[in-house]
């Protein structure tokens, strides 16, 4: 297939068509109506549902059942709907239950504002509603790859029986760049004999998260973790450029390393050793990648559009050996390449932050 | 001699954990019936709320999903219109239904999604021991009523399928109780014909069935009847508030 | 005899709704102690059974299986 000028939240919308997707529910909210709008043109003519839920409550809710009742269903939203949603995601990550959810982030705390932001990277990456669990996390870095990515998710929901999230951004969200789609994916339907499709010749199947026996929920408790382990050893992704000689290595994802990316080519340009480290997948996240990069000669800067969160898991997988430096824009704003350069020319000169 | 009266196949042998005299289990044994006579048992999938009920996946025979409080209407949408062939109820209480989950039973109302609820009104919160709900009759004590429900400060029980009434969606709205051996068999005919309202593709179909909670009302189950029918039934009238077949065939 | 009930000892909560629905006075609470520690009903006049199913009917437990012996009512 030829490529083609796509809007980021339409490149994603048509993975999920591609992937299999048979079912969303969502809830207007700027900036991802692309999404559902996508959904709501083409969705229906394609084999699949397309429903405005009445709430993200509801949407994330009819989620719930159309996994578990073992069909590839997709929800988007935006930052505050996200927050809406936590209680189903919480509930959908208990109940193993496989599906994708699109978190096209705009500024907070609140209802903030429409502009793009990075801030609710602790809520997808750490957990977000109640209770121990984690969703699989997975950060575009461009048009294109808002698609690979969504196809990618739901592949991961089904292998891992778990929630996926595609954390994007309004400025991906928004953007037009060039996408090509891989040859219609395959989809082979996923065996699901655990879904709720109607007892026939088998005992009921039950999708339940309510274990009020310590004993058992512990046991739940254990398995779900063991699961996120083996999920860290498995599906850790990331783009690493220009670090094996760098004095510092840029670390940011999404809009983020993009902003990284330029202010990197402009120092190289400069003669400066600058190298970029970008987590494709924030949960897992490239723990040990950064480690084994990290010297004590070695210094990284974390790029956000939030307050300084993944900069914490940075500094964690650094664990001492580097310094860590920080830089960020807040409320909408996004760092430009030059302000990022300046940062790295007067760390690199000394004059530290 | 013969077998004229055991239990459905729909339902599961587990006991049942309610307390003795609670009228969810005379509830429970309906449903499975209406699933049984229809033969849909291998069709259907049931979603079970958050409240008294929230272990009805033990005990009912068929394929089922727990929902969050208040949300199962949501649930069972999603469940439905993936599977659109197989069956889809909801089973709720008065908290999670018409408090927590007004929302989502309003709008799958809305949308004549279709699918069976059924909307068990015992006018308080068991599980969380005895709350006031959002139908506890004006003056009735509960917990966290101690004094009586005044409507000055917290206002009037909702009557479910009076509001749900004024919407196009359903097609199938009835009250029926579960007092005496008279309505449970009028409840019963209630619910195997919201399941056939269903199962013609006709939209959404609730029966909302006036129940007891002995424990937290503090009378015997039996006193508990009394108090229903004297009480309840008094605001919550019996009766068909909307039914689309009777219309078509004026 | 036209019919007959048979309790299922161990589901019986001993509400006692069966024994103020039976027109024919059949059923009464028993000495029997179930595991759960209830007193299950059992039928002490059973020749007054005719099998019309009210007990069960309002049995909340579907703790009563009825047995009759004439032809179901249509």
């Amino acid at each position: 297939m030829a490529r083609m000028l796509m809007r980021g939240n339409e490149a994603l919308a048509e993975a999920a068509i591609r992937a299999g997707c048979k079912a969303f529910f969502g809830y207007p909210i700027t900036p991802q109506n692309e999404i559902p709008g996508y959904m709501a043109e083409h969705l229906p003519l394609r084999g699949g549902v397309f429903l405005q839920a009445e709430s993200e409550v509801a949407a994330i809710n009819m989620v719930y059942g159309a996994a578990g009742a073992g069909a590839r269903v997709m929800t988007s939203s935006s930052s505050p709907g996200i927050s809406l949603k936590q209680e189903g995601i919480s509930y959908i990550a208990a109940g193993e239950l496989p599906c994708v959810i699109v978190n096209v982030m705009r500024c907070g705390p609140g209802l903030g504002g429409i502009h793009p932001s990075q801030g609710d990277y602790f809520q997808a990456v750490k957990g977000g509603g109640h209770g121990d669990y984690r969703l699989i996390v997975l950060a575009p870095g461009s048009v294109q790859e808002m698609a690979d990515l969504t196809m990618l998710a739901f592949e991961l929901a089904d292998k891992w029986r778990n929630p996926v999230m595609i954390l994007a951004d309004g400025t991906l969200g928004q953007m037009m760049e060039p996408v090509e789609f891989s040859a219609e994916t395959k989809s082979e339907p996923v065996e699901k004999p655990w879904a709720t499709t109607g007892a026939v010749n088998r005992k009921p199947n039950v999708i339940n998260t309510l274990d009020i026996v310590p004993e058992s929920l512990e046991r739940v408790n254990h398995r779900l973790l063991a699961k996120y382990e083996r999920i860290k050893e498995e599906e850790v992704r990331w783009q690493a450029v220009g670090v094996k000689d760098a004095d510092l290595i840029l670390v940011g994802y999404g809009t983020s390393a993009r902003v990284a990316r330029s202010a990197m080519e402009q120092a190289r340009r400069d003669g400066l050793k600058v190298g970029l480290f970008r987590p494709i997948s924030l949960f897992p996240f490239p723990e040990k990648q950064i480690r084994e990069l990290a010297k004590a000669e070695r210094q990284f800067l974390v790029v956000e559009m939030s307050g300084g969160q993944m900069v914490e898991d940075v500094r964690l997988a650094v664990d001492g050996r580097s310094p860590v430096h920080f830089t960020n824009r807040l409320g909408g704003m996004v760092p430009t390449p030059e302000e990022v350069l300046e940062k790295v020319e007067s760390i690199l000169e000394g004059r530290g932050n | 001699m013969r077998v004229v009266f055991e239990k459905p196949e729909a339902m599961t042998d587990s006991p049942m954990h309610y307390c003795p005299g609670c009228t969810h289990g005379v509830i429970h044994r309906l449903v499975a019936e209406a699933i049984d006579s229809l033969g849909i048992r291998e069709q259907t999938i049931g979603v079970a709320s958050v409240g008294c009920s929230v272990f009805a996946y033990d005990y009912f025979n068929v394929d089922m999903q727990q929902a969050a409080h208040g949300r199962a209407p949501a649930v069972a949408t999603g469940i439905k219109r993936v599977l659109p062939d197989k069956m889809v109820f909801t089973y709720q209480g008065d908290g999670d239904l018409a408090s927590i989950g007004m929302g989502e039973i309003v709008h799958a109302a809305a949308r004549g999604e279709n699918i069976t609820v059924i909307f068990v009104n015992n006018a308080i919160y068991g599980m969380t021991s005895g709350q006031m709900a959002p139908t506890t009759l004006v003056g009735q004590k509960t917990a966290t009523s101690p004094r009586g429900r005044s409507a000055a400060e917290t206002g009037y029980p909702i009557r479910m399928c009076e509001l749900l009434a004024t919407l196009d969606g359903p097609s199938y709205l009835a009250r029926v109780s579960s007092h005496d051996t008279k309505h449970i068999i009028q409840a019963g005919r209630a619910i195997k014909k919201a399941f056939e309202m269903q199962q013609q593709n006709k939209g959404f179909a609730m029966v909302e069935v006036l129940s007891t909670c002995s424990v937290n009302w503090g009378m015997t189950p039996a006193k508990s009847m009394e108090w229903l029918a004297e009480n309840m039934i008094p605001y919550y009238p019996l009766g068909v508030y909307k039914d689309i077949t009777a219309e078509e065939g004026k | 005899m036209r019919g007959q009930v048979i309790v299922d000892q161990e589901r019986c909560k001993e509400c006692s709704l069966c024994i103020t629905a039976c027109p024919h006075d059949v059923l009464r609470i028993s000495a029997a102690i179930n595991s759960k520690g209830y007193h299950p009903v059992e039928a002490y006049q059973p020749e007054n059974c005719t099998g019309c199913t009210f007990c069960a009917t309002i049995c909340p437990d579907v703790a009563l299986t009825i047995m009759r012996k004439r032809p179901e009512r249509k």
